[in-house]
């Protein structure tokens, strides 16, 4: 037994926690034990173990939000496990036992078999190249001051930026599964950006996709300080499997005075078989605070998960600073998302501009929930909504739930909204140019998805539009 | 190249084409004349595949198969191409990109790489001259906002892309003003080669002043009442249709 294993033996025994499995993975349930082991385990600071706790205490007393245009069968919250370390995870085999849909995707997406079994959870003996690809890219980066780490090793060799930062844009009693994620997140990432610095390089998770199962609950934090300057790329195009049917994930983003923080998301996480049969429940709060004349821009493609329950916001602290929200948010088959952004004007003379594409095929209900909220304070504040949604087929839902607070005389909304059925015409023209229908479709939502596209990574945007095809695939006929 | 037998099709409940017969041999030209509502376009998308319409009786045959088994994009590659009367538009997808999909769709069915972005650019710098179009048009969505001669000129741009075996161009010159007419006529016939056929639904003699064509048919109530050469037409601008819908 390893000296550090021993000191968790004891840590156990001094918490009082009492069971029967191996060390590394919890049995379901969660309580008061499993938050304090948790924390133990990852070897934490006192302080941060009481924030947990906190968090804990705060999450007993609330309820799971239902407002959301979702359905699903109740979530035992006891019957989940909260933590298992990473290699306790039984890894399959080979690739033979994985889904056999999963790995079509794979191929269409041109996805190296290396990547497919990390992807899908089977076992690798090769170490991934991208762990060699980060670490070039640490170097790279440490000769800016940037700091790119794990959430957990962030806590060791910089606590003094977490314990500042830390719940400071979501606070641990903000919503019930972002004071669950506070009591018992895994790891995440970290990001710090000194001032003035503008960030050599497109700063991505993909790298790290080896860590599995390091997703259940996912804890970013990233702070540009003042005129700093950073591009984040969270998430890959493949789809992952993943044990766990319930994601509550908490990012922060905390950009200071004249700072740019552009977030880019891909989320596909394993969306179900077609009867919505095992799909991820991704229940995700994320949030910024833009001090003076600072800029946050989230920008999202969400194809995945049978469940999708997420607002990237923006707070608009600072006078002049700007928000914006890019949205594709895809259903097919079974899944639903109920996806939006809010946008706080505290300010003067802030900004903001939502752009929403949402897409439904199959039996996918999509729902757009937007929140402009402009405080008295905010004179002059303008904010742009434009809310589209197209239908594939006649079994799907689209639903647009915009609210607009306007406090002061000085500020400007505009609200644009449209619906629109894919046309047959459409696929006809483009069939009767040569093209099947499914690249007639691929195509078409490619163009209405464009002003978003646009806003990605060059390379994430071509994936994105592939990923859009693929996902779609089979809504026509 | 193009046999159509005793073609029967209906939308929906309500027949449109009762029986047309048509043959079309490599190197001619048809045009196809005759009232509004009588059926033209919906020839012509029958051709080209449209799931709209059902055929209930006859057939197709295209260079010795079976069109009317095909799906409408095999068509298409195998060289069957329809100039919209109304074109389609699609937003926010370039019309160069457009272009480029149809023409690489076209490649790979006949065994050939697709050709990359800068080559095909190229390509267009050519085909942009057969339609005398501003290139900047190749960066906007496709026939978006596009005028309606526009979107006509368009129509041939991609014809002179695709360089098809069969074209039919259904009112490609309604909305043309007088030079369109010449430029978009002329690209026509600049297409044309001895391996090729045309059919051109119009309503005016005029387009056939620039594009000759080798035969005539009146279309009245879903039937082609009468069929004759390029003279027909000026009999018909001078009559009318009625003295030949009355025989129908
Ligand atoms: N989808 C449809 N459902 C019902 N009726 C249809 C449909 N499509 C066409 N029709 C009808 O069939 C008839 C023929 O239409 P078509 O468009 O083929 O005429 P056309 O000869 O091209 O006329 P025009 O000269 O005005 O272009 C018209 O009466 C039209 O209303
Ligand atoms: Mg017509």
């Amino acid at each position: 037994m390893s000296s550090s294993i021993e000191t968790l033996v004891n840590k156990e025994y001094q918490y009082g926690f009492v069971t029967d499995v191996d060390s590394d993975t919890l049995p379901p349930g969660l309580n008061e034990d499993v938050v304090r082991l948790i924390s133990s385990k990852k070897n934490e600071p006192e302080w941060l173990l009481e924030w947990r706790l906190k968090a804990y205490k705060r999450w007993l007393t609330m309820t799971e939000p239902h407002w959301p245009n979702v359905k699903y069968a109740p979530i035992n919250y006891q019957g989940a496990r909260y933590y298992s370390a990473p290699k306790s995870v039984k890894p399959l085999q080979s690739l033979d036992e994985v889904d056999p849909e999963l790995l079509s995707t794979y191929k269409k997406l041109g996805i190296s078999l290396t990547e497919q079994k990390m992807l899908s959870g089977v076992a690798v003996d090769a170490i991934f190249d991208s762990v060699s690809v980060g670490t070039t890219m640490k170097e790279e980066l440490s000769k800016h001051g940037v700091v790119f780490c794990s959430f957990s090793e962030a806590v060791h060799n910089h606590p003094e930026l977490i314990q500042q930062y830390l719940g400071s844009v979501v606070p641990y009693s903000d919503n019930f599964f972002a004071a669950l994620n506070s009591a018992v997140f895994s790891d995440g990432s970290f990001c710090y950006i000194p001032k003035g610095v503008r960030c050599p390089l497109e700063l991505s998770t993909y790298f790290r996709i080896n860590a599995a199962e390091t997703g259940q609950f996912e804890r970013t934090l990233i702070v540009a300080d003042e005129g700093a300057h950073v591009s984040y790329l969270e998430g890959c195009t493949a789809p992952k499997r993943s044990t766990n049917q319930l994601h509550a994930a908490v990012v922060e983003l905390v950009a200071l005075d004249r700072s740019t923080i552009k977030y880019s998301t891909v989320q596909n996480w394993y969306a179900g078989d077609k009867e919505g049969v095992g799909g991820i429940y991704n229940f995700v709060t994320k949030r910024g605070k833009a001090h003076a004349d600072a800029k946050i821009s989230w920008t999202q493609v969400e194809t995945g998960s049978a469940i999708t329950w997420k607002y990237p916001s923006v707070i608009l602290l600072g006078d002049n600073s700007v928000g914006e929200f890019y949205s594709v948010a895809v259903v097919n088959n079974k899944q639903q998302a109920d996806t939006g952004t809010k946008m706080i004007h505290i300010g003067k003379n802030t900004k903001s501009t939502i752009i929403s594409k949402g897409i439904s095929a199959g039996e996918g209900q999509n729902s757009y929930r937007g929140r402009v909220q402009i405080l008295p304070k905010a004179e002059g504040a303008r904010n742009y909504t434009q809310c589209d949604s197209m239908l594939i087929g006649n079994t799907c839902g689209a639903h647009t739930f915009p609210y607009i607070e306007v406090a002061n005389n000085s500020s400007t909304t505009e609200h644009e909204a449209s619906t629109s059925k894919i046309g047959e015409d459409q696929i006809f023209y483009c069939k009767a140019r040569g093209l099947s229908a499914e690249h007639a479709i691929s195509l078409i939502v490619s163009g209405f998805c464009r002003e978003v596209f646009k806003e990605l990574p060059m390379e994430f945007a071509l994936e994105a539009q592939q990923l859009l095809g693929i996902t779609l695939e089979g809504s026509v006929g | 190249m193009l046999t159509i037998d005793n073609l029967h099709a209906n939308a929906g409940d309500k027949a449109i084409l009762k029986g047309i017969s048509l043959t079309v041999n490599a190197g001619e030209v048809h045009a196809i004349m005759g009232p509004n509502g009588s059926g033209k376009s919906t020839l012509a998308q029958v051709i080209a595949g449209h799931p709209g319409f059902e055929v209930t009786k006859g057939s197709i045959t295209y260079v010795g198969q079976d069109l009317l088994e095909m799906d409408p994009e095999v068509r298409a590659q195998q060289g069957v191409f329809l100039a919209f009367q109304y074109p389609v538009e699609i937003p926010g997808v370039t019309n160069a990109y457009f272009l480029r999909s149809a023409y690489n769709e076209l490649r790979k069915a006949h065994g050939k790489e697709e050709m990359d972005p800068m080559e095909f650019l190229d390509l267009m710098e050519q085909k942009l001259k057969v339609v005398d179009m501003d290139p900047a048009m190749l960066q906007r969505s496709v026939n978006a906002g596009f005028s309606g001669g526009e979107k006509k000129r368009n129509e041939i741009l991609q014809m002179a892309v695709l360089e098809p075996k069969l074209a039919i161009l259904d009112e490609t010159d309604s909305g043309l003003d007088i030079d369109a007419l010449r430029v978009v006529a002329g690209g026509v016939n600049a297409l044309k080669r001895p391996d090729n056929a045309t059919i051109v639904v119009t309503h005016y003699q005029r387009l056939l002043n620039h594009i000759v064509p080798d035969f005539v048919h009146v279309l009245a109530g879903g039937k082609i009442v009468k069929s004759g050469g390029k003279e027909l037409a000026l009999e018909l601008e001078a009559k009318g249709y009625d003295w030949l819908v009355g025989t129908a």
